[in-house]
């Protein structure tokens, strides 16, 4: 039987990672992600899990480790955040250009400068191009559910492509919550065993990892590795069904929440958008026509389930909690206005940043957007594009 | 050597083909010097064989019998470990095609 837990963001990751009970993890701790790995060195001290762990002397050799044993053929996990993030970039290329399924737990956390330990998007979203799977989670259940679909969707044979699971540092890293945690068999079965692409232990079979390449390979190397990212909309729509069906709760690109007669509506990804819930069903109870697009898959890129979810409206706030300096705004409205140029009927769009280093984004800044929003379907004009909530001037 | 194209390669970059460096015919690295072998003075120490980074010295039956230049890149380093005095190995002019 499954049972309610009361756990926080990171003891929720912990705890599906507990039941998968990979062959490797290699974690170095970082502030918010820090008591993910905590957890796990504690349940592998006290034998509940079998998992080889490794503490390593840095992030970027964690995320090296991590190539290295995915290499042998090893289910793999990480956890890190911010400044840890950043420290493992070059690997992170690696371990997608290898097409190494290895799964990270990230606790979402700013960049410096200025130091700051607490919850934005610049981190993640600077890993955009990385060539790995981005899952981003609203709440606890879904960092802990994201993580055991995170396995099933990076290692089926068809995308081989590692994922990052993400949750919002201290809101949800350090929030307790209930969390629906399932039978370890059942997640177990479910997550089954890792079959690679290849091995570099098979002696019988010897490669090369990671070979040079001239101007004669290169591009066709990258071209290919992009295979796995256009298998994964597949995979990941099969593996959410699959999901459902064995333990209940339902999981798609992007979630629509009261979007059928919307007029307006706000694009945001991880906690805030249940805050944005709130907000809807207040305005909702006035009557006004508002909805919430919340993306839960960042790449790929959903362009065709946005295309569907927004071309009819009138207009759109999409809320970005980092910043692309020198872009025309912020990256999730970067790509939800590119996505949007496929398609006939578009609505007016606006940006915010919001939320940089922990900053609170509370209900009534969400209503301040949606009601500038009604202001700018009634009347047509847009004013800025850019803007910034909750930010003294 | 047919180069093979993006949908044919296989997964991750992996090279399947352990030793295929040697269809990479290194010898047209050389930019118009070559090691020249003088056999009168050899006394066959086989250094050059020890110390030329591309296998490009041949040996046979313990004897230094010469080299392949299907692989000598030219780099002179056998020429510079030779112990004999006069050198065994001169890096010479060669005309090379641009």
């Amino acid at each position: 039987m499954s049972e309610i837990k009361i756990l926080n963001g990171n003891a929720a990751i912990a705890w599906a990672v507990k039941q998968i009970n990979p062959d490797v993890v290699a974690a170095y701790p970082i502030t918010p992600s820090t008591s993910i790995v905590e957890h796990i060195a504690k349940y592998v001290a006290d034998g509940v899990m079998t998992t080889e762990f490794v503490t390593p002397e840095s992030e970027h050799s964690a995320m090296s480790m991590c190539v290295g044993a995915s290499t042998g053929g090893a289910r793999v996990f990480t956890a890190t955040a911010s400044q840890g993030l950043a420290l493992m970039f070059e690997i992170l290329y690696i371990a997608a250009s290898l097409r190494l399924p290895i799964v990270a737990g990230i606790a979402n956390r700013s960049l410096s400068a200025p130091i700051n330990i607490h919850g934005d998007h610049s981190d993640v979203m600077a890993g955009r191009d990385t060539g790995w799977i981005q899952i981003h989670s609203e709440n606890s259940q879904e960092a802990y559910d994201n993580i055991i679909q995170a396995f099933r969707i990076g290692e089926h044979k068809d995308v081989s492509t590692p994922v990052m699971v993400t949750m919002d540092g201290f809101i949800l890293s350090h929030a307790l919550q209930d969390v629906v945690v399932e039978e370890d068999e059942k997640v177990k079965n479910f997550v089954g065993e890792r079959d690679p692409l290849y091995t570099a232990l098979d002696v019988d079979h010897p490669i090369t990892v990671g070979p040079i390449d001239f101007t004669d390979y290169y591009f066709e190397h990258k071209r290919s590795q992009m295979v796995g990212m256009e298998n994964a909309p597949r995979v990941i729509k099969e593996v959410g069904e699959e999901f459902k069906k064995e333990f209940g709760r339902e999981y798609g690109f992007i979630e629509l929440y009261k979007m059928e007669d919307a007029e307006i509506a706000i694009v945001v990804l991880g906690s805030t958008a249940g805050t944005t819930k709130i907000v809807v069903d207040e305005l909702r109870n006035k009557g006004k026509k508002v909805g919430l697009v919340k993306m839960r898959v960042y790449r790929p890129f959903p362009s065709r389930e946005i295309v569907d979810a927004l071309s009819n409206l009138k207009a759109v706030a999409i809320l970005d909690r980092a910043m692309s300096p020198g872009a025309l705004g912020g990256p999730l409205f970067t790509d939800v206005r590119s996505s949007l140029y496929e398609s006939d009927k578009k609505p007016i769009l606006v940006n915010y940043i919001y939320g940089l280093g922990g900053r609170d984004i509370a209900p009534k800044h969400i209503e301040e957007v949606y009601s500038r929003l009604e202001k700018i379907a009634a009347t047509g004009k847009r004013g800025e594009l850019l803007s910034y909530i909750n930010l003294r001037e | 050597m047919k180069k093979i194209g993006w949908k044919d390669l296989p997964p991750g970059a992996i090279n399947p083909w352990p030793g295929n460096f040697q269809e990479v015919k290194t010898g047209s690295y050389r930019g118009g010097l070559k090691p020249i072998f003088y056999e009168e003075h050899c006394i066959h120490c086989l250094f050059c064989w020890v110390f030329c980074p591309d296998n490009a010295i041949i040996v046979e039956d313990g004897k230094m019998k010469g080299i392949n230049y299907d692989y000598c890149k030219g780099c002179g380093i056998c020429t510079v470990e030779c112990p004999t005095d006069p050198k065994s190995l001169v890096l010479e002019k060669e005309e090379t095609e641009l």
